[in-house]
């Protein structure tokens, strides 16, 4: 029988506080050549963007950068947690060809299809 | 359409090590039905950005979350002790031979309204625009600073 007490500390069940998110607010726009989906960040700049594609998944994250206003705040509506969300693609994007672009807390991505299912005139021969 | 959104971000769950946290987890806990509110009230009265509004001794700071405007859109003005910001949203991508598959972001006209407590000097009022929101800095006038009295003692 083990009698000697535990005598190291136990591990601090402390944990960093998870982060928060919030799903942003999107438009998503399929057209002939491919999709565009526009993402709502307010406060996120190019810096706090983080774009990630595996399995066919794209995840967005965009974290909003640092406010420091001085004072007692009076009044609040806006939330302070990050953004993220997840989207399955269509396996018909190429992947490669994803653009990414931030503007005023607009994130705009273009995910173009790829050239061989892009729907193509067939001429009929005589 | 196969771009579809499938998963959530999940709720944050007080762990077990974050009971301290458990008064601001019921704080949301009140909180998002209002939230819900305001986003379904949205749906009749349209866009209605958020804002904060701050307060210390010298200036109120007002801050709006108007993403993917321009500044030419947005228009501040003050009228004695209220605030008001409004403007009109225009889509950016218009659809001219795609179909629109999936729209959440709210368009159009928006105005917003903040009565200040105190008089603030209109002619030193700045706006910024930066990220998607816009700061309103509006010192306040020099009667309606706190004032500081000493104490004589004899």
């Amino acid at each position: 029988m083990k009698t000697t007490l535990q005598k190291e500390a136990p591990r601090k069940a402390e944990r960093a506080p998870a982060e928060e998110f919030i799903s942003p607010e999107v438009n998503i726009c399929e057209t002939k050549d491919g999709y565009v989906l526009e993402a709502e960040m307010p406060g996120v700049n190019k810096g706090g963007l983080e774009i990630t594609l595996a399995n066919n998944e794209l995840t967005i994250i965009g974290r909003r950068s640092n406010e420091t206003v001085s004072g007692a705040l009076l009044f609040r509506e806006r939330s302070v947690a990050h953004f993220r969300r997840v989207f399955e693609l269509d396996p018909a994007i190429d992947a490669g060809r994803i653009n990414a672009k931030v503007n005023q807390g607009v994130l705009t991505l273009t995910l173009p299809k790829s050239e061989q299912v892009k729907p193509r005139k067939i001429a009929v021969g005589d | 359409m196969k771009l579809i959104q499938y998963q959530r971000p999940e709720l944050a769950w007080p762990g077990f090590g974050r009971l301290s946290n458990l008064r601001d987890e019921l704080d949301r806990l009140f909180e998002s039905p209002w939230t819900e509110l305001a986003r379904a009230s949205q749906l009749l009265s349209g866009w209605t950005p958020a804002l904060d509004v701050y307060e210390d001794k010298e200036n109120f700071i007002v801050k709006a979350e108007l993403p993917g405007m321009k500044k030419e859109e947005i228009d501040v003005s003050l009228h004695a002790d209220s605030l008001s910001i409004s403007g009109e949203r225009q889509g950016e991508t218009k659809a001219e031979d795609g179909e629109l598959c999936r729209a959440e972001r709210f368009f159009g006209r928006f105005q917003r309204t903040v009565t200040l407590p105190v008089p603030v000097a209109a002619d030193k009022v700045k706006a910024q625009y930066q990220d998607g929101i816009l700061t309103i800095t509006l010192p306040k006038t020099e009667e309606a600073k706190p004032k500081q009295i000493g104490i004589s003692v004899n």
